[in-house]
C-alpha cells in the first residue's frame, strides 16, 4: 500500500492526470455573485432538483434569509421541504446506504462542492448530459464520463446527443476548424429553449458557489474598508517615521 | 495629568524594584543599539515575528471551535467558515498566514545570505534560526492535516510513509509516527497536540533565544560593518542607533505595508488560486481514493522535487532512500553555512562576481525546484529537477572553494547607506 502510494507520487501519474485534463475544455460559468434574485433562482432549482438526492449538510436554512434577501416565511414555505425547523441543515431524506444501492456511490454533499471542483466545471458538468444506452441510467456526462448522476435536468434543458468530432463538422460545415472533439446536439426539446436553460444552470451554480463560501458576499466589502483603513494608517505611520527619522543622518 | 503619570511612574518603579523591567527595555529596546543603515531585507525579521503573533491568536480562536476527530474534523471547519461569527476571517488569517510565514521566513534567510549574517560572530543566531525553520515546517506540516481534506491525509500518507525508507526500523518507524498503520484518527489527535502545543512552545522558545543572541552580539548591516568596533566618547556606537523610538517606527511601516498585502489575500483571494488552499482540500479525506497528484503545499515543493529527482539506485540503495536523504540534507545543510563561507567580507556589497553569480544560480535553482513540485512529474521535467538538484548541492558543496577564490572588494570603516 505504502509502495504504491510513493510509487504514485514518485514516478508519477502523469498519464493519469493529462488524461483528467485533457478532457474537453470546460464551458465558462460566468457565475456570480451580484444579483439577489439570480441567488434566490439558483437557491429554487437547488432545493428542487438537486437537495431531493444530495445533502449540503453544512449550510442552515435560516441563512438564505439575510443572505438571499428573503423573509422566513418565503424560505419556509418554498425552499425547506426537508425539515421544519428553519435553524436545521440541509439534509436529505435519502439514506446513504439506499443512495449507494439505486447510484453505485451515495451522491456526494453539495455545501462546498463548487470550491473542490470550481464554478465553470459544474456549469459543464450540468450541460454536458447525453443519451447513451449502455449507461444504466441511460445517460453519460462529456466532463464526466460514466458518472453515476442520472440527467436530472432533462426535463428542463430536453435530450441531448453525442456527435463525433467529424459529425459535428459536416453538421455545422466550415469555421469549425479549430473546434475538435466531440459535440452535443439537442435531440429532443425540453421544457426550456438552450439559453434559459443555460440562464438556469448558470443561477444554479451561482447559488452553489454561494453556498461552498457564503462569507464570499461579505468579504469582498469589508476587504476595501480594511485596506482603506490600512492605507490611513500607512501615512500616519509613514509621517511619523519621518519625523523621528529627521536627525539620522 | 501629573497624577496619572506620578502614578505610572510609581508603578513601574514598583515593578522595577522587584524584577529587572528597565534593564530588560534597555538591553533589547531603549538602548539596544541598531545600524542606522538597514535596508528592506531588515523587515522580514519583525514581519516574522508579527505572523506568529497572528498564528498564535488565530489559532487560539480556531481551537475553540475545531473538533480533532476524523469524523467530525472537516465539518468542523465548515461550522467555523459558517456558523462561528467571523469565524471565515479568523480561519482565513491562520491559513494565508501560513504561507506568509514561509514567504518571510524565505525572504529573512535570503537576507542572512546577501549580506553575511550568518558569519562569524552571529554562527549561534543562524543556528537557533534554522532550528525556529525546522520547528516551522514540522508544524505546518502537522497544521496542514487538520482540515481532513483529502490533500490532508494523502500529503500526511506521502509524507510519513517516507519515514519507511530507513533501512530496517523503517516501517516502525512511520507507524510510531502515524500511530495507525495508515492516517487515521489516532493520526489527527497526535497531530493537533503537536500543532497546538509542543511545536508552538518550541517555536516561541527557539524565537526568544534567537533574539537574545543576536541583542548580544548585535545586529550586522547591508554594509557587513561591525557597528561596535566604533564608538563615541558616551561608548555608543558612532553608526548606531536606539532600536526604540527608530526602528520601533520605522518597523511599524512595514508592518503596515505587510498588513495591506496580507488583507489583499484574506479578504480578495484567501485561496491564492489553489496554492494557499488547494480545491482537492474541499473534498473530505477518503481513505479508499488517492487523488491523482498529490502535491505538498509551495512551501515544501523545493524539497518535494529534490526528493522526487532521486530515481536511481545508486550503491545498490533504494532510490526512494536516497531521496528521502536529499531531502534531509537539502533543508539540513543550511546550518554548515557558517562554516562553509570563507569569504573575509560578509555583505554581497563588497564580495565578487563569483559569489554574486552562485547566489544568483542558487536562487534560481531553488525557485525552479519549488515550481516543479507543484507540476505532476514526465521524463523531461523530472531531468530539469535533477540537473537543479545538483545545481542546489553545488551551492553549499564548493562554497568553501569558490568564496576563497572570489576577489573581494575592501570594507568601509563606517556603514555607507
Amino acid at each position: 500500500m505504502k509502495t504504491f502510494i510513493f510509487a504514485l507520487c514518485l514516478m508519477g501519474c502523469a498519464g493519469l492526470v493529462s488524461a483528467n485534463e485533457g478532457g474537453p475544455v470546460l464551458l465558462e460559468s460566468h457565475a456570480n455573485l451580484d444579483s439577489k434574485i439570480n441567488l434566490q433562482r439558483g437557491a429554487r432549482t437547488f432545493v428542487n432538483y438537486c437537495l431531493s438526492c444530495h445533502s449540503a449538510s453544512y449550510m442552515r436554512y435560516s441563512r438564505l434569509i439575510d443572505d438571499l434577501g428573503l423573509t422566513k416565511e418565503v424560505v419556509e414555505k418554498n425552499l425547506m421541504f426537508t425539515t421544519d425547523k428553519i435553524g436545521d441543515p440541509m439534509q436529505v431524506a435519502m439514506k446513504p446506504v439506499d443512495a449507494e444501492a439505486w447510484f453505485g456511490v451515495p451522491p456526494p454533499d453539495l455545501s462546498v462542492i463548487a470550491r473542490a471542483r470550481g464554478a465553470d466545471w459544474l456549469y459543464s458538468f450540468l450541460l454536458g448530459f447525453y443519451k447513451d444506452e449502455k449507461r444504466p441510467t441511460g445517460v453519460n456526462n462529456l466532463y464526466f464520463p460514466t458518472t453515476a448522476m442520472p440527467a436530472v435536468l432533462s426535463r428542463l434543458q430536453g435530450v441531448q446527443v453525442l456527435k463525433t468530432a467529424a459529425e459535428g463538422e459536416a453538421a455545422h460545415g466550415e469555421g469549425h476548424a479549430g473546434h475538435s472533439g466531440p459535440t452535443l446536439e439537442l435531440a429532443m426539446p425540453g421544457t426550456q429553449s438552450p439559453e434559459e436553460y443555460a440562464a438556469t444552470v448558470r443561477d444554479l451554480v451561482s447559488f452553489m458557489v454561494y453556498l461552498g463560501e457564503p462569507a464570499k458576499l461579505v468579504r469582498y466589502k469589508i476587504g476595501f474598508w480594511v485596506l482603506a483603513f490600512l492605507f490611513v494608517l500607512f501615512i500616519s505611520t509613514y509621517l511619523l517615521k519621518k519625523e523621528y527619522w529627521k536627525d539620522v543622518h | 495629568m501629573s497624577f496619572i503619570t506620578k502614578g505610572l511612574t510609581g508603578l513601574r518603579d514598583w515593578v522595577d524594584d522587584r524584577f529587572p523591567l528597565m534593564t530588560l527595555w534597555n538591553d533589547h529596546m531603549g538602548a539596544y543599539y541598531a545600524p542606522k543603515n538597514f535596508n528592506f531585507w531588515y523587515y522580514f525579521g519583525v514581519l516574522s515575528l508579527v505572523v506568529l503573533v497572528i498564528q498564535i491568536v488565530t489559532g487560539i480562536w480556531l481551537v475553540m471551535n475545531y473538533k480533532p476527530d476524523a469524523t467530525l474534523a472537516f465539518a468542523s471547519v465548515e461550522y467555523i467558515m459558517r456558523d462561528v461569527n467571523w469565524g471565515w476571517l479568523i480561519r482565513y488569517m491562520h491559513s494565508t498566514g501560513a504561507s506568509f510565514f514561509f514567504i518571510v521566513v524565505y525572504m529573512h534567510m535570503f537576507r542572512g545570505l546577501l549580506y553575511g549574517s550568518f558569519k562569524q560572530p552571529r554562527e549561534l543566531i543562524w543556528i537557533l534560526g534554522m532550528f525556529i525553520y525546522l520547528s516551522l515546517m514540522a508544524e505546518a506540516f502537522f497544521g496542514y492535516l487538520l482540515p481532513w481534506g483529502q490533500m490532508s491525509f494523502w500529503g500526511a500518507q506521502v509524507i510519513t510513509s517516507l519515514f519507511g525508507a530507513v533501512p530496517v526500523v523503517g516501517e516502525q518507524l512511520a507507524e510510531l509516527i502515524r500511530g495507525d498503520y495508515v492516517i487515521s484518527d489516532i493520526t489527527l489527535n497526535r497531530f493537533f497536540s503537536f500543532h497546538v502545543i509542543a511545536l508552538p512552545f518550541a517555536i516561541a522558545g527557539l524565537v526568544v533565544l534567537h533574539i537574545i543572541a543576536l541583542h548580544e552580539v548585535g545586529s550586522n548591516n547591508p554594509d557587513g560593518v561591525e557597528i561596535k568596533k566604533l564608538k563615541d566618547k558616551d561608548g555608543k556606537p558612532l553608526d548606531g542607533i536606539p532600536f526604540h523610538p527608530y526602528y520601533t517606527v520605522k518597523d511599524s511601516v512595514g508592518v503596515v505595508v505587510f498588513l495591506m498585502f496580507f488583507a489583499s489575500v484574506v479578504f480578495f483571494a484567501p485561496e491564492m488560486g489553489g496554492y494557499f488552499l488547494e480545491a482537492n482540500n474541499f473534498i473530505p479525506a477518503d481513505p479508499m481514493k488517492t487523488p491523482l497528484h498529490i502535491a505538498p503545499v509551495w512551501y515544501f515543493t523545493p524539497f518535494y522535487s529534490i526528493l522526487r529527482a532521486n530515481t536511481y539506485p545508486f550503491f545498490g540503495v533504494d532510490a526512494k532512500l536516497w531521496g528521502v536523504i536529499f531531502m534531509g540534507l537539502g533543508t539540513m545543510v543550511f546550518f554548515l553555512l557558517p562554516w562553509l563561507d570563507r569569504s573575509p567580507v560578509k555583505s554581497i556589497r563588497y564580495r565578487g562576481g563569483i559569489y554574486k553569480s552562485a547566489l544568483a544560480i542558487f536562487v534560481v535553482a531553488f525557485v525552479v525546484l519549488g515550481y516543479l513540485g507543484i507540476l505532476p512529474p514526465t521524463p523531461g521535467r523530472t531531468l530539469t529537477a535533477q540537473i537543479f538538484t545538483v545545481v542546489y548541492f553545488l551551492f553549499f558543496a564548493l562554497m568553501p572553494l569558490y568564496t576563497k577564490w572570489d576577489k573581494t572588494k575592501p570594507v568601509p570603516e563606517r556603514v555607507t547607506h
